[in-house]
């Protein structure tokens, strides 16, 4: 099938585009032309998308969703989790490997990435674990988990608690050129923290999550970094005092990187009422309104590098309980990028340009994926975003199978219209492809 | 008529509504003072006392509370529950609903519990105790108490002394102190302090000895043993020679001062008993304050008006 997306301004910094063009994707999944001539266009008797007023990116890559398959099948499937990417808009997922079993062995990336072909919407590309069992133990077998394809290396979901075991997992993934994912968490600190520690937890008699919890770990993972020569990315950072070691440690020309979720950039801590509801927990918490304000600024200027979901979906009778029992995560691969064309872009805080570096081209080169340029010969990969068509928030707007979200009910300014990978369409008008 | 449909925590409280519930529970003292204590008010109710942990002092004031008021009472422990077989909470208060029942009396383990059972019922829902959030009851029965002892509320200067962090009864003793225009200052080592002592209106101090003199109430709390696995505090003995009330200490208080304490007392440690049996102590006064408050938030909340005992 071929296609011809007209009228939509077309951007990608990556090989200076910003303008006004029709693309056409050729039925071998390339970008055949752009501006096709007449005769191009007869030629390939492509299916026409009328792209006016809507803007034309690379595909949205997240590197970070938790998709639950092995293992956790009620709560999501691969197979539910690529639904929910494509109605996102996002071309691209890397799964992080807290399954059951966890993701530490070749063959279970292989299962994830037969899964995922077999459900062929978004593409997935595994994480393996640092650690066997994500126990902060004891190596796990990268060498043959890259040979099966996994993109990066992360506990996420546990800190990685003894400094030397970190040491030596940086020490041994450098050879591989993979970079290091780092779920920062020092369990000493945080104990059974489950809200911001300060004004929330004292107000609800919650135990607290200090963020020097977190700030220790990032600090500690960048020197690290310096020691090892392996390349970091801190996880889900949550405040403007890790934002601020990333930055430093970037001054000083260090392998270092960090994403940041909507959930931290858009709500804080004061969002936690008395109603105690639980899709306001996750992990790392909501920390303060001030946090929130240096996050969503340095998401603009260039320290945070990615944006990511943290997509993490639960059973609804599983958050239906008291808060200090609920697992922590919220699902957001369908709101995300609306969010951020609501509160960042649409109102001129966020080029477009920067848009497409931290959800296509920054999280592609952090997971050593090949590039996606919008150039003739390219692969089709490609979001259509219209930023104007406004909807509110509903569970059955969300694709995948779980719909633990505090957004529901939210009214937002826009979403993904269209999406392909390599020419193949997963989302059109909106629809999800079956 | 009070302007909440459930008694959760004091700070959704007026002080209007606070004002009603202690006019009320001090008609009910006067009931609880005769020999035939019990009442026709609520006969026919339904109240059930879902008690999901362990509790003796609370559980006996709230049944005695239901009976004295006419209510027939369905009590369910957390040892006998289906919760212990994995049942969620929603799912027991939705079994407990369908028999048609007026009022939860909740206590829990997990904060925020009772809100769950409010959104899942009709019925009317009195927070006993959740995790460690809040004890809305423990803090009407304390200012019930201190109005009747000082004959006012406004302008006094209350400290809290002990493990405020993981205390249920701070977070409601304090805001509902402050809706009605006392001071309180949270005394304990910064391991036993909330993380933010001003966003529940309160000050905080490490040192006893520094604000003992300006206090007309001295709160203590108890010093929990399982709180101090984390090491919290070295030892008892260093707690109480640090923070403990005792009789060299007490002679510092102001000549009017008065002691509580939301029990159970440990005696030798955060109080001795030359101080927990003086005239200073209100510690009984305060349990038997308990019934009668109780009573009147129940009352008050299914939906009684003035004119308590014309029987």
């Amino acid at each position: 099938m071929s296609y011809l997306i007209s009228g939509a301004r077309v951007v990608d910094p990556q090989v200076d585009l910003d303008r006004v063009a029709g693309v056409l994707v050729g039925d071998d999944g390339r970008i055949a032309a752009i501006d096709p001539s007449d005769d191009e266009v007869r030629a390939a008797d492509p299916v026409v998308i009328d792209g006016h007023g809507q803007v034309l990116v690379p595909g949205l890559f997240d590197m970070h969703v938790h998709f639950r398959d092995p293992g956790q099948e009620y709560k999501e499937t691969i197979a539910g989790g690529v639904r929910a990417a494509a109605k996102g808009g996002y071309t691209d997922v890397a799964t992080m490997p807290n399954t059951t079993p966890v993701c530490d062995t070749g063959t279970v990336v292989t299962y994830q990435l037969q899964k995922a072909a077999e459900a062929n919407l978004a593409r997935v590309h595994p994480i393996g674990a640092l650690t066997m069992g994500e126990r902060g133990e004891q190596l796990a077998e990268i060498g043959d988990m890259v040979q099966a394809g996994a993109c990066a290396f992360s506990d996420d979901g546990h800190g990685v608690q003894y400094a030397g075991i970190m040491r030596t997992v940086m020490d041994y993934v450098k050879q591989f050129d993979r970079v290091v994912i780092s779920h920062c968490q020092d369990d000493s600190l945080v104990g059974k923290g489950v809200v911001n520690e300060g004004v929330v937890s004292t107000r609800l008699g919650l135990a607290g999550w200090p963020a020097q919890g977190e700030e220790i770990h990032i600090d500690r993972d960048i020197q690290l970094s310096e020691l090892t020569g392996c390349a970091f990315h801190a996880a889900h950072v949550t405040t403007a005092a890790g934002v601020e070691m990333v930055r430093a440690a970037k001054e000083r020309g260090d392998d270092v990187t960090c994403e940041v979720c909507p959930h931290h950039l858009f709500l804080c801590e004061d969002d936690i009422t008395d109603a105690y509801d639980t899709n306001f927990k996750m992990n790392p918490p909501l920390r303060t309104a001030e946090d929130a304000r240096a996050l969503r600024e340095a998401l603009c200027d260039g320290t945070i590098d990615c944006l990511v979901s943290d997509h993490a979906p639960h059973a609804t009778h599983e958050k239906q309980v008291e808060f200090e029992r609920a697992p922590f995560g919220i699902v957001g691969l369908e709101t995300e990028l609306p969010l951020v064309l609501t509160h960042l872009v649409n109102p001129g805080l966020m080029t477009w340009q920067r848009l497409v570096e931290v959800t296509a081209v920054n999280p592609r080169r952090r997971c050593r994926l090949d590039p996606v340029r919008i150039e003739v010969g390219g692969e089709a990969t490609l979001t259509l975003v219209n930023p104007h068509d406004p909807f509110t928030v509903t569970e059955d707007f969300l694709a995948g199978s779980a719909h633990n979200t505090p957004f529901i009910g939210a009214r937002l300014d826009g979403r993904a219209s269209h999406a392909f990978v390599c020419g193949h369409a997963i989302l059109m008008d909106g629809k999800v492809a079956c | 008529m009070l302007s909440v449909r459930n008694l959760i925590n004091t700070p959704s409280l007026t002080r209007d509504d606070i004002r009603q519930i202690l006019d009320t529970a001090a008609t009910f003292e006067q009931v609880n003072s005769r020999t035939i204590k019990k009442l026709p008010t609520l006969r026919g109710r339904t109240i059930v006392n879902l008690f999901l942990e362990p509790s003796t002092r609370t559980k006996s004031s709230f049944e005695l509370a239901c009976k004295r008021l006419g209510a027939d009472t369905l009590s369910v422990a957390g040892s006998s529950s289906s919760v212990v077989k994995g049942e969620s909470l929603v799912d027991t208060v939705l079994t407990l609903d369908a028999m048609n029942v007026d009022m939860f009396i909740c206590r829990a383990k997990y904060a925020g519990s009772p809100e769950i059972i409010a959104r899942t019922t009709g019925a009317r829902v009195i927070n006993a105790g959740d995790g460690k959030h809040a004890h809305p009851t423990q803090a009407l029965l304390d200012l019930y108490t201190m109005r009747k002892r000082f004959g006012r509320l406004e302008g006094l200067r209350v400290g809290i002394v002990g493990d405020s962090l993981h205390s249920r009864v701070v977070g409601s003793l304090v805001p509902a102190l402050r809706t009605v225009g006392a001071e309180v200052t949270l005394v304990g080592p910064a391991t036993f302090l909330p993380a933010a002592p001003e966003a529940l209106g309160a000050t905080s101090c490490a040192r006893i000895d520094d604000v003992l003199g300006d206090l007309d109430v001295v709160y203590m709390l108890r010093v929990q043993n399982e709180r101090l696995d984390g090491a919290a505090i070295p030892s008892v003995r260093e707690y109480a020679a640090l923070y403990g009330l005792d009789a060299r200490r007490a002679a510092r208080m102001r000549p009017e001062a008065v002691v509580m304490h939301p029990g159970p007392v440990n005696r030798g440690v955060e109080l001795t008993s030359e101080v927990a049996d003086s005239p200073r102590a209100l510690i009984l006064n305060q349990v038997n304050a308990g019934v009668s408050v109780r009573m009147a938030a129940i009352y008050l909340l299914l939906g009684g008006e003035s004119d308590v005992v014309s029987d």
